[in-house]
């Protein structure tokens, strides 16, 4: 008999406190493989943002430090540069990297910080209750725009895997989706290409993962899914946008 | 023949029926007939016969709550 599939070793006992369907729970299973397949776990050093995954320290089975909101690229630029033996990465939402953080990720990447960043896109706040995000879509109705987003008043959703790859400290820059298992299977070849950028010393590396929130969105989860195809991936489209291969 | 072994830890199930949607033999459905400690009716295998240790069920729960094996 052999073994198809088992919970990572990376990840703790501690049973996940996200809401039934919600994709934080597939992408942190990605992340913990990753570092387990890459022989890295034991050097791991990881920074929980705030958010719905403000919990992560107790999920990843390596050490872990807790950041203020959007502050966790500041905290991991510390910790790498102290201990740069280790590897270091932050799992932050949209509302904390695309918002409150938006100046620590944009100056963590120009400067080249040697540290992976996992960015999970849910196009709005969760743990706040469903407010507005800048990655809120538009015509996407939240409690903070209950109409509908317009452009007129909240302008168009930011795109920040194009942005930070037009910087030259990112040297591996991709956006993937939690849809199907055949997307996953997408998204862990590029957080574990992106570990491999830190662990070879190229700079700055992020992954932007598309993900659901069906509480806030109002679907079920197999709905939220159905959404996220729908309107998320013609926005923020899927794919490789910086690989440290092409910049010898 | 089974080809594969599907387990599935009940208490951490919640319920989102993802597993359900990517199961390619379509033989993964909520047991109705059980609640867990969270409240949620669990998700098992009605078919074990037909499944083909693909292991979609386990690369999309959400939960790790799925384990498969090939036979």
């Amino acid at each position: 008999m052999t073994m198809v599939y088992e919970k990572s070793k990376g990840l703790t006992d501690v049973p996940f406190h996200y809401c039934p369907g919600c994709t934080h729970g597939v992408i942190h299973k990605l992340v913990a493989e990753t570092l387990v397949e890459l022989g890295v776990l034991e050097d791991a050093i990881g920074v929980a943002p705030v958010g719905c995954s403000v919990l992560a320290y107790k999920y990843f089975n390596c050490d872990m430090q807790e950041a203020a909101h959007g502050r966790a690229p500041a905290v991991a630029t510390g910790i790498k540069r102290v201990h740069p033996e280790n590897v270091v990465f932050t799992y932050q939402g949209d509302g904390d990297l695309a918002s409150i953080g938006t100046a620590e990720i944009v100056h963590a990447a120009h400067r080249g910080e040697k540290f992976t960043t996992i960015f999970v896109n849910n196009a709005i706040y969760g743990m706040t209750g469903g407010q507005m995000a800048p990655t809120t879509l538009i015509g996407q109705k939240t409690t903070t725009s209950p109409l509908g987003r317009t452009v007129e008043h909240s302008g168009m959703p930011i795109r920040m895997s194009e942005m930070l790859a037009t910087i030259d400290g990112a040297k591996f820059v991709e956006r993937v989706s939690v849809d199907t298992p055949a997307n996953i299977r997408k998204a862990k070849k590029a957080i574990k290409r992106a570990f491999e950028c830190q662990i070879q010393g190229k700079g700055f590396a992020i992954v932007e993962v598309l993900s659901t929130c069906p509480t806030n969105w109002g679907y079920t989860p197999v709905k939220a899914l159905g959404w996220l195809q729908e309107n998320m991936i013609p926005y923020y489209p899927l794919g490789n946008f910086r690989d440290f291969e092409e910049d010898k | 023949m089974a080809k594969g072994k599907v387990t599935f830890n009940d208490d951490a199930c919640k319920g989102c029926e993802l597993c359900v949607t990517v199961c390619p033999k379509q033989i993964i459905k909520l047991n109705k007939e059980k609640i867990n400690s969270k409240g949620y009716s669990p998700a098992h295998v009605i078919n074990i016969e037909e499944c083909i240790a693909c292991g979609n069920c386990a690369i999309m729960c959400p939960d790790s709550v799925i384990t498969v094996e090939r036979l």
